[in-house]
């Protein structure tokens, strides 16, 4: 197959299986306990690297934008620039990107090793759905958590960008905080949650697909892995475009 | 009028391919209720390939395939879902399910079906212990040895009493006397349970073992296994011998042995 039809197909794919996922869902069992297992592994998992990246998203934020604002003569409106790129874009970008290293690839190389090791072949000739079993408790669990974890990246960067500016730049906290209150319009949260709803789907969609996809053993593992965060990663960028240009379009 | 007997799996004319690379060529045998259907040939030959095909996980490209009297090439997933409730499948290296304990993997399909978790624990023990494995219930597969999870594979398989068990290469790489308590494990359900099966393998020691010996209740109400002297064969196995995806032998372990291809003779010499 030319490269070309090879990733039409695989687009087809890949919509299937969510659709498919999707559509099976309502039907019994619901595998609650999975939902749940994959949303502690996912969510609760990731806590640390996310506040990690908040807090110096945040902080970088307000270490690079006070000084050209100075020249201005604006350092007060620190907290709002911090605030405004943290919730619209740094926050949902970047938690999602490391979503997609730290669980995109732990999503595809375990799908991987099941499906080389003929583990998902089993579960079918047992009479379980792994598109069920499988790759919905994986994908609502994204979607749920990626969000979330924005939140949580957010808020950590907001006071990461608090500690800087009123540390080392000498802006007051008071200033600080009061800009950063009037920074954000409802359009604004609404675009930095509906970002990461979108991009927990495609990490979820890319990786399961990457995982169930392998073929050629362990080699093939490792290959998954990597094209699940490659393209996870250039995925979320290029929708950021579109659904920011969308966002604009309704605000 | 004789009640006509359904076959327990009927393949005619079964083509399937890989791209350009064709693995079956219009492959048809019929396995009869309660046969064993010992599948032989090299590497690559696509024996694999007819387990994949009955379960219904690929799709051929021509041809059809009967479970029960049912032409499975056509049905939807969920249909499948039904036939494979009657069919066992032990996988070359068990293919347990590594995030499972050998309890939650024997039972899978009954966890699966929402069984009340005192009948899966009783299921479980009784598969456990007609494979000797009682005392791993509580164990990773990780714990195993290959040995010990192609044997927790054949009880996953046997849960549900299927009346169909497909065997993958089930001793492939083990040591004589693990491949024999596998091979006995097969005799007891070909021939105390009555189940019909597949055998894929290209050991030789297997083919002799299975087509020589039997399993039968001794006096003492145990299992024995009674090695078949002189050449009278067992009516419930038959052969089939595949070479590059298609089918150069279907018969008896008699003519088998007096067949005079080429193919057949080199097999035997070099295994």
């Amino acid at each position: 197959m030319n490269p070309f039809f090879e990733a039409v197909y695989e687009v087809q794919e890949a919509t299937l299986m969510a659709g498919r996922a999707f559509r099976r869902a309502l039907s019994k069992p619901h595998y609650l306990r999975e939902i749940i297992t994959q949303m502690d592994l996912i969510g609760v998992g990731s806590i640390l690297i996310i506040v990690l990246t908040g807090a110096f998203t945040g902080g970088i934020l307000a270490l690079n934008t006070a000084p050209t604002l100075k020249t201005f003569g604006a350092t007060a409106k620190t907290g709002q620039l911090v605030m405004t790129s943290l919730v619209r874009e740094m926050g949902p970008v970047l938690a999602s990107l490391m979503l997609a290293g730290r669980v995109g690839s732990a999503i595809a190389a375990e799908l991987g090793s099941m499906v080389v090791s003929e583990q998902v072949d089993a579960m079918r000739a047992l009479g379980t759905d792994p598109i069920k079993k499988l790759v919905w408790p994986r994908l609502l669990a994204l979607m749920v958590m990626c969000p979330a974890l924005t939140v949580v990246a957010d808020m950590v960067g907001s006071v990461g960008g608090w500690a800087v500016s009123s540390s080392l730049l000498g802006v007051p906290s008071s200033v600080y905080i009061s800009s950063a209150k009037v920074a954000l319009t409802y359009n604004d949260l609404i675009g930095g949650l509906v970002k990461p709803i979108v991009f927990g789907f495609i990490i979820a969609v890319v990786s399961c697909r990457a995982g169930l996809r392998t073929h050629g053993g362990t080699v093939g593992v490792g290959r998954s892995t990597t094209q699940a965060v490659v393209l996870s990663d250039i995925l979320i960028l290029a929708s950021d475009f579109f659904l920011q240009k969308l966002i604009q379009a309704f605000t | 009028m004789a009640e006509q007997r359904t076959s327990a799996i009927e393949f005619h004319d079964v083509t399937m391919a890989y791209d350009d690379r064709v693995i079956l060529d219009e492959v048809s045998f019929v396995v009869n209720p309660g046969e064993t259907k010992i599948v032989m040939g090299g590497s690559g030959t696509g024996k694999s390939t007819i387990l994949k095909l009955v379960l219904g996980l690929i799709k051929p490209q021509g041809g059809r395939i009967l479970i029960d009297g049912d032409d499975i090439i056509e049905m939807r997933e969920a249909e499948l879902t039904a036939v494979r409730k009657k069919i066992g499948m032990v996988f070359q290296d068990g293919a347990l399910f590594d995030s499972l304990s050998v309890y939650e993997n024997v039972g899978f399909r009954l966890f699966e079906q929402g069984v009340p978790e005192d009948e899966i624990e009783e299921a479980v023990r009784r598969m456990l212990r007609f494979v000797n494995l009682e005392h791993t219930m509580f164990m990773r597969p990780s714990e195993l040895s290959g040995g010990m999870r192609r044997r927790v594979g054949i009880a996953r398989a046997l849960v549900g009493s299927p009346k169909l068990i497909l065997f993958d290469e089930p001793t492939a790489g083990l040591d004589p006397p693990t491949a024999r308590t596998i091979l006995e494990l097969a005799m007891k359900l070909r021939d105390l349970e009555g189940v019909s099966s597949i055998f894929v393998t290209h050991r030789v020691e297997d083919i002799k073992l299975l087509s020589s010996s039997f399993a039968t209740i001794g006096e003492g109400g145990d299992v024995e296994f009674r090695s078949e002297q002189g050449s009278l064969c067992l009516i419930n196995t038959r052969f089939i011998m595949l070479k590059q995806g298609k089918v150069i032998f279907s018969g008896t372990d008699e003519e088998l042995w007096t067949s005079d291809d080429p193919y057949i003779q080199d097999f035997f010499k070099v295994s």
